[in-house]
């Protein structure tokens, strides 16, 4: 198999091949922790350092792996990562990590780490993997941000803590929306995400798989 | 690469794995863990005041936390202990020693200690302003922890907080929503009889109810952890808790109310 470029292995996974909007992976913790922009890029930073170095090491040792054993010996490195990142966080952001609480652990069951593991980690070069991994990471984090910054800025009308709209409650004119604070709103702006990413990148437009027929006559019936 | 499936190497493999791995996580535990005591520590405290209604966001904590006094009392007697500084009635609840079985267990703990902590926050002069209580018990999923504030009184409910609990975020997640903890200010534990009387019901209180100073509403979707929070707030100013040394308390409190007339 050719060695793939590294400057697509970066950034094809950003808007080309974005796991969250074209594979549909990791939606999951997209939906629990992006009511604020604060969770949210702590997040990310620990998805791409997971990412990075789970596909690294496990590109590592590829050669060294019996295939009977390998999403174990994969989910070790993964779970390993994921409990030095949760470590990290409780001494050092104390406030993020109780508010991502178990978030931070099911970092281990995103689809998207294991899916790069098995995908490209399996049968690429080290550095190669680690850069595939620090991509498909960002693309993730733009989806992640883009969720927190709507979510945040409509929910409670601040950004990051700093109140950009006034809301009533606090004397000023904007009511904040409820439901954006609720993980079904991460859904609709997930959806339009997807939706505004087709419009710009029309390749990524699935073919209809089947056509709905037109409403069959019910005149018979009479 | 021809063995690279054989038995052998599979254990070879997964050994090795295992080692690294385990070695990696240990040290970042081991090495972290005094960083991450302080800040639980620190969170702690931050909750204690939070309670007591005197925290604000980048205060110095170890002033403000200078200004509350941490005392031990006897379950039993109602009287105040001297006890080692670490005491901590959690893992002295499960001590055979230091801790007892509960006769009856309303809230779900089955043992506590037979000394609790009190903080007791002082203003100026000295006086207790408020008596700030750890509180535990069972909600729907996990053991709900958290505080409970009075007033000198030691009758009327200045604060409740909660610090720790697995519930169901959005439904009895909602105990830490600080609308419905506000509810809970200005309440009564006890009715006139002395009996306690404090209560969380189901759903809203009723307009204009007789009892309306002791009850709480309801959180919606979460019947069982409100009922949780009920029985832990009913238990521990309950005879089995803190009951007789609120007692004690209030009889104190009355004296000097009548001494200052």
């Amino acid at each position: 198999m050719a060695e793939p470029r590294l400057k697509d292995v970066l950034f094809q996974p950003l808007f080309n091949n974005n796991p969250i909007a074209l594979q549909i992976l990791g939606i999951c913790s997209a939906l629990a922790i992006t009511t604020t922009v604060e969770n949210t890029v702590v997040m990310c930073l620990a998805v791409i350092f997971v990412l990075t170095f789970s596909n690294f090491f496990i590109s590592l040792i590829r050669s060294q792996i019996p295939t009977n054993i390998r999403i174990i010996v994969q989910m070790t490195v993964i779970t390993s990562l994921v409990i030095v990142v949760d470590q990290f966080l409780q001494a050092y952001a104390y406030e993020s990590s109780r508010q991502l609480s178990v978030f931070v652990g099911l970092i281990i069951t995103n689809c998207i780490i294991l899916g790069r593991a098995e995908a490209f980690a399996m049968s690429n070069s080290p550095v190669a993997s680690a850069v595939d991994g620090f991509g498909n990471a960002l693309g993730y984090s733009i989806v992640l941000l883009f969720v927190g910054v709507a979510r945040e800025l409509f929910g409670s009308g601040t950004l990051a803590g700093i109140t950009i709209l006034q809301p009533v409650a606090e004397g000023g004119w904007y009511e904040p929306n409820g439901m954006m604070l609720l993980p079904p709103s991460a859904f609709i702006l997930i959806g339009g995400f997807i939706w505004m990413l087709r419009v710009w990148k029309p390749s990524q437009v699935e073919e209809t798989p089947f056509r709905i027929a037109p409403n069959s006559r019910t005149a018979e019936a009479y | 690469m021809k063995d690279r499936e054989s038995v052998a190497n599979t254990i070879r493999v997964s050994f090795l794995v295992c080692l690294v791995c385990a070695v990696v996580v240990s040290t970042a535990a081991v090495s972290l863990r005094d960083l991450q005591q302080q800040n639980r520590l620190e969170f702690r405290q931050v909750n204690i005041l939070r309670v007591a209604g005197v925290y604000e966001p980048g205060m110095d904590l170890g002033a403000a936390f200078g200004r509350i006094e941490r005392r031990f009392v006897a379950f039993d007697t109602g009287e105040y202990v001297d006890m080692p500084a670490d005491f901590d009635p959690l893992r002295a609840s499960r001590d055979p020693e230091l801790g007892r079985p509960l006769e009856s267990d309303p809230a779900g703990i089955r043992r506590t200690a037979r000394v609790g902590e009190v903080f007791l926050l002082r203003n100026d002069d000295d006086q207790v302003m408020r008596i700030i209580l750890p509180v535990h018990g069972a909600g729907l999923w996990s053991t709900m922890f958290g505080f409970l504030a009075l007033e000198p009184d030691a009758n009327t409910i200045a604060g409740i907080g909660f610090y720790s609990h697995g519930e169901t975020p959005g439904l009895g997640g909602e105990i830490e929503n600080p609308r419905w903890q506000r509810l809970w200010e200005g309440r009564r534990l006890l009715d006139d009889d002395g009996n306690v009387a404090i209560r969380v019901v189901r759903g809203a209180v009723p307009e204009g109810a007789s009892n309306e100073e002791h009850l709480v509403d309801g959180l919606t979707g979460a019947t069982i952890t409100s009922e949780g929070v009920n029985q832990l707030v009913r238990f521990w100013v309950g005879d089995q808790a803190f009951g007789p040394y609120l007692d004690r308390v209030r009889e104190e409190y009355r004296g000097e109310q009548r001494a200052g007339i």
